[in-house]
């Protein structure tokens, strides 16, 4: 049954030696290529717009690709926290897993229900992928660069591909518009499992866009500014990240982030034990694929706006010269964004294989009943602290977020009803059936 | 039962730290790291499939294992089945087919022409083998059902009696002559099996 010829090549790919040449190979040739094609698009990288679009494209491949690899690092770790090894037949380490995974999406039957109401059918995935990747326009990768060949006492470019005055405004608006894919998705199923998962997905992200905001309102008191690259500039000048000034904000953000993008412990809309699939179960091939990504879009959006929100964006302590728009500079930033971009996507996927699903009215619960109103306390006492001019000042800040952690954790202690409760305090219903 | 019988369980009371719930977040982010950095658990506990496998290292408990069925010989190397119809009774899965014809020998009455077992279908239950009164079809140790078809997977007469063939090394006949269909029948000890040495 088995040819020989594959299972050479198997075993070839499986060879660490193997994996890694050819990718210092493609590695080799894309830069000799990129190196000579320099002087076709080296006017294009000293105007703004045009640098702008360099930029978007090779983000855009960068995160796609992203995108794949964290599918593989999801499967890892879920093997690893529960004692397996996870993929590691395909290619040495199962390096080569986000390959054989979308060849196979791709090859795979793509199935239209003859139930479902296309035009939306169709529609839904495609929206739910774009409104993911639109929030990257506005994330400062690495800050301002100044080229060698540039002349000196020209404004260095913006690595941003879009520096909106409205900011992260524009990427809370676009990000929410991505519920528009999941119900869309439910309600175009007409399935009842779907359109479930498509309800609770809308009702979820209303009521987590509140805290998200919230949380993100103490930041705009604190910086003043709505715009990440400021925000950035900010905390890299003081050397004081926001996650000092405000950790009960941050806390808030990270909730709603993983509420918003449908991670675990807040995937009720697909939650495979209760809805089958959720919205996506009658999405098969490609169009499934496109939620899966949006979902690790989402992911990577939420996480690059925490960074650049509250943990200094590119800024690193201890490395001298950062502030600087050299090209080297640029690199050094880039990769330190990266790496804390990819710490926060290692801690969403550790949730998401610690955390048990919450219950639909423990995750209301907890938004409208503790979120909520944290984030309402928090707000006041970042306008007052602002109102006095102390936003900036570590020990006010923090012994404000104290103030509140004391007074709340006291308070949610004796509650009688906790996150954690049962659902016993339900009127009975009557389940005889009628006659 | 009465009424003091009857024991009531109070749910335990939630401490602090468990109505907080946010303390027990980062009991368990401990417990799935130490989990994720435990290496020895991890080559302790995982097999490598296709390379190792549980029979060869002697965990695969080869007695009792639900695999896939066999026909057992007699010591004649005849078809030890009766044709009774009992397995396929008792089968919950509707998987064995089964046609009797007259048996060529004198010992039983009847014996299968045609066996077939749709492997796709069976749920390994193994209530055939309980069911079946000369012992004559068994579960096996083996649990790689592959083929390319459908069709294949229906195992008949001669496919069974064979897989009976390769597995009796690793799993003897329960007991060859569990019953002496003479002693209950009108024929003989003798004529029932005569190649077998008996004990009075």
């Amino acid at each position: 049954m088995t040819d020989p010829t594959i299972k050479r090549i198997e075993t070839l790919l499986r060879k660490p030696g193997v994996i890694f040449g050819a990718g210092a190979a493609i590695l080799l040739l894309v830069t000799a290529l990129l190196a000579l094609a320099f002087p076709l698009y080296k006017p294009l990288l000293s105007a703004q717009f045009p640098f702008s679009m360099i930029v978007l494209a090779v983000m855009l491949a960068l995160i796609l690709s992203a995108t794949a690899v964290c599918i593989l690092a999801e499967r890892k770790i879920a093997g690893f926290t529960q004692d397996r090894y996870g993929p590691n037949r395909v290619g040495f380490w199962g390096l080569l897993q986000p390959l054989a995974d979308g060849l196979k999406f791709l090859l795979k039957e793509d199935i239209i229900p003859r139930h479902v109401d296309k035009p939306l059918f169709l529609l839904a995935p495609a929206l739910a992928l774009a409104a993911s990747l639109l929030g990257f326009a506005i994330i400062p990768w690495a800050g301002q660069v100044r080229w060698p060949w540039m002349p000196p006492d020209a404004p260095p470019l913006s690595t941003q591909v879009a520096n909106l005055n409205v900011g992260f405004l524009y990427l809370l608006a676009v990000g929410s518009l991505s519920v528009y894919g999941v119900v869309l998705a439910g309600y175009a199923s007409n399935n009842k499992y779907a359109f479930y998962g498509g309800m609770r997905a809308a009702a979820q992200i209303i009521s987590y866009e509140l805290p998200l905001g919230l949380g993100l309102l103490v930041v705009l008191l604190v910086s003043g500014t709505l715009q990440l690259d400021q925000i950035v500039q900010q905390q890299a000048a003081t050397g004081v990240w926001n996650i000092f000034l405000h950790p009960v904000a941050f806390f808030l953000v990270l909730v709603s982030a993983l509420a918003e993008a449908n991670r675990a412990p807040f995937d009720l809309p697909e939650a495979e034990q209760e809805l089958v699939g959720g919205y996506h179960t009658e999405y098969s091939a490609m169009k499934f694929a496109m939620f899966f990504l949006g979902e690790y879009v989402h992911m990577i959006t939420s996480s690059a706006l925490m960074v650049a929100l509250f943990f200094g964006g590119w800024h690193v302590w201890g490395l001298p010269g950062l502030e600087n728009v050299t090209w080297w500079a640029m690199l050094v930033k880039l990769v330190a964004y990266l790496t804390k971009v990819a710490l926060f996507i290692a801690l969403f996927m550790l949730v998401r294989w610690t955390l048990p699903r919450f219950r639909f009215d423990q995750l209301m619960r907890v938004a409208w009943q503790s979120l909520v109103p944290i984030g309402v306390a928090l707000l006041a006492a970042t306008a007052v602290l602002t109102y006095l001019g102390w936003q900036h000042n570590v020990w006010a800040s923090l012994a404000a977020n104290l103030l509140l952690l004391v007074v709340l954790l006291r308070s949610a202690a004796r509650s009688k009803r906790p996150v954690t409760a049962r659902q016993d305090d339900l009127p009975e219903v009557d389940v005889r059936p009628t006659a | 039962m009465r009424d003091d019988d009857i024991i009531v369980l109070k749910e335990p009371e939630l401490t602090a730290a468990e109505r907080l719930y946010l303390p027990q977040i980062l009991d368990g982010l401990k417990t799935t790291l130490r989990h994720m950095f435990d290496l020895q658990r991890r080559r302790a506990v995982v097999h490598q499939y296709p390379e190792q496998k549980r029979e060869d290292t002697g965990e695969l408990r080869t007695a009792n294992y639900h695999g896939v069925h066999r026909l057992n010989k007699d010591p004649d190397g005849r078809v030890a089945c009766v044709a009774c119809f009992m397995c396929s009774t008792a089968c919950p899965a509707h998987c064995i087919h089964i046609e009797a014809g007259e048996s060529p020998w004198p010992d039983r009455e009847k014996y299968p022409v045609k066996f077939d077992i749709d492997e796709l279908r069976c749920i390994y239950c193994g209530m055939c083998e309980e069911a079946c009164p000369v012992d004559a079809i068994e579960l096996t140790p083996l649990y790689e059902l592959v083929s390319c078809t459908r069709e294949e997977l229906i195992l008949d007469k001669e496919k069974l009696l064979q897989v009976y063939e390769e597995t009796k090394a690793v799993k003897p006949r329960k007991n060859p002559p569990v019953t002496d269909y003479g002693l209950t029948g009108r024929q003989s000890l003798d004529v029932a099996q005569p190649n077998v040495e008996r004990k009075v």
